[in-house]
């Protein structure tokens, strides 16, 4: 992949640019100029962090089903287990790994977001 | 049908306010994808009146959508201000006349809509402690409120409620565990039923209006209103998306659980346990976390072309962190 620029930068720069630009906007770009310059950074954050989220997701998915597979199979067979009550809040390490799981999304799709246990 | 909403107000200014007055500083307001709000004046003989229009941005069908027509919603909020509960003053339900489609004008109430203002502005602590049990006085006085016929509304329990954001869900196609867990976990742990009663159904922080000197002045946007639960007004304003960073303040982000519930006993409400609140409260978050899924699709399949939209797809994990929180701590 490219790397003069790096597709993270390009994003950056362009998030940057709305910044500059928000205050000569109406209030109503001016929101909607806000909102995506906020797409733009978790985009930033996914080329980022993303591959290393998902590669932890796939170690945890594993364990908790008991054997490999990639994301898209390993989280669709998790859903229907789900949907089947063949798991629920109390098998054990379930609450645990979908927490590690949500955390690494919420980190791409909004840092800052603040929880009952944060 | 793109209409000149300024110009539109012009009109409306000589109708209220007779052939002398003139609209003036009409702004949209930001926020509300479904639904334009504007601010504007009137200057007329009598002087200077603050409003608020709210208008439908699109077609409106009574079968499919949740929310209320206009109309409805103006008389609405007619029906709770004669109990006491502070709806915004009705000034007029437009016609064809108006030319501004489906829409009501009421007057402007003074104060802080904001969510983050109002949970760490200073100019609020004063009042802060106050609001979750005036917020739980106002809610015993809607649901205590007799239903207008007019309004025609619809009736929906926990079991109905899950069942359709279940549907939604699927048709969605997206795979989140968390939001497959959280449907049977629900399921399974139904309150018992009780007596349905008239509720707000958007009765959060962000859509009252706080005046930094009396606390709660006025209860926005009734266009949610239906009959159900009364724990399900309770549940939704504790949900954390609506806490605006104050997730160690459960009510709105400002408030504590047991104000809401004396406040909402001490006006006559039959009590609710906070365990059913709480059951509330996560299929609020629940059902948060579906709409958020909802715009995306709104938007990928060309139904919407803002960029809010699929931003909003991306909030789906901020429900999730607060599901697993509710999860983990039990129902």
């Amino acid at each position: 992949m490219i790397t003069h620029p790096k597709p993270q930068e390009l994003t950056e720069a362009v998030a940057r640019w709305i910044e500059e630009i928000r205050p000569s906007l109406d209030p109503r770009n001016a929101f909607l100029a806000r909102v995506a310059a906020n797409a733009l950074a978790a985009v930033t954050r996914e080329l980022t962090m993303g591959e290393q989220a998902q590669a932890a997701a796939v170690e945890r998915l594993e364990a908790l089903l008991g054997h490999g597979g990639t994301y898209a199979a390993l989280n669709w067979e998790l859903c229907e287990e789900l949907r089947a009550g063949q798991m629920d809040t109390a098998t054990p390490g379930l609450l645990m790994a979908l927490r590690a799981n949500v955390l690494d999304q919420l980190a791409i799709d909004q840092p800052t977001y603040r929880h009952e246990a944060s | 049908m793109t209409v000149d909403v300024p110009a539109a107000l012009s009109k409306l200014a000589v109708r209220l306010a007779g052939t002398r007055a003139r609209a003036v500083d009409a702004q949209r307001l930001s926020g509300g994808a479904s639904m334009e709000t504007w601010a504007f004046a009137v200057e007329g003989p009598r002087g200077r009146e603050e409003l608020i229009l709210r208008r439908r941005a699109t077609a409106f069908d009574p079968e499919t959508s949740r929310s209320t027509s206009l109309a409805a919603e103006a008389a609405l909020i007619a029906a709770v201000r004669a109990v006491g509960a502070p709806g915004p003053p009705l000034v007029h339900l437009c016609d064809a006349q108006d030319g501004l489609g489906e829409a009501h004008v009421t007057r402007r109430v003074p104060g802080e809509t904001l969510g983050r203002r109002i949970n760490s502005d200073p100019k609020f602590d004063g009042v802060r402690p106050l609001l979750a049990r005036q917020c739980g006085e106002v809610l015993a006085k809607i649901h205590a409120t007799a239903p207008p016929p007019a309004a025609h509304l619809k009736t929906a329990d926990a079991g109905a409620e899950i069942a359709r954001y279940e549907e939604i869900y699927r048709a969605s196609g997206a795979e989140r565990p968390v939001l497959e867990l959280a449907f049977q976990h629900l399921k399974k742990h139904l309150p018992p039923p009780r007596p349905h009663v008239l509720l707000h159904g958007d009765f959060r922080n962000g859509n009252l209006i706080i005046d930094p000197e009396k606390g709660l002045a006025a209860v926005l946007d009734w266009e949610l209103c239906h009959i159900g639960d009364p724990a399900e007004d309770m549940g939704w304003i504790c949900v954390n998306s609506w806490r605006f960073g104050r997730p160690d303040r459960p009510v709105g982000g400002f408030g504590e659980y047991a104000d809401l519930l004396s406040g909402y006993e001490a006006a006559g409400g039959d009590p609710i346990p906070l365990a059913r609140l709480r059951f509330w409260q996560t299929l609020g978050s629940l059902k948060w976390g579906v709409m958020c899924l909802t715009m995306y699709m709104s938007w990928a399949s060309g139904g919407s072309a803002s960029v809010e939209r699929p931003m909003i797809g991306r909030r789906v994990s901020e429900t999730e962190i607060d599901l697993i929180n509710l999860l983990e701590a039990g129902l």
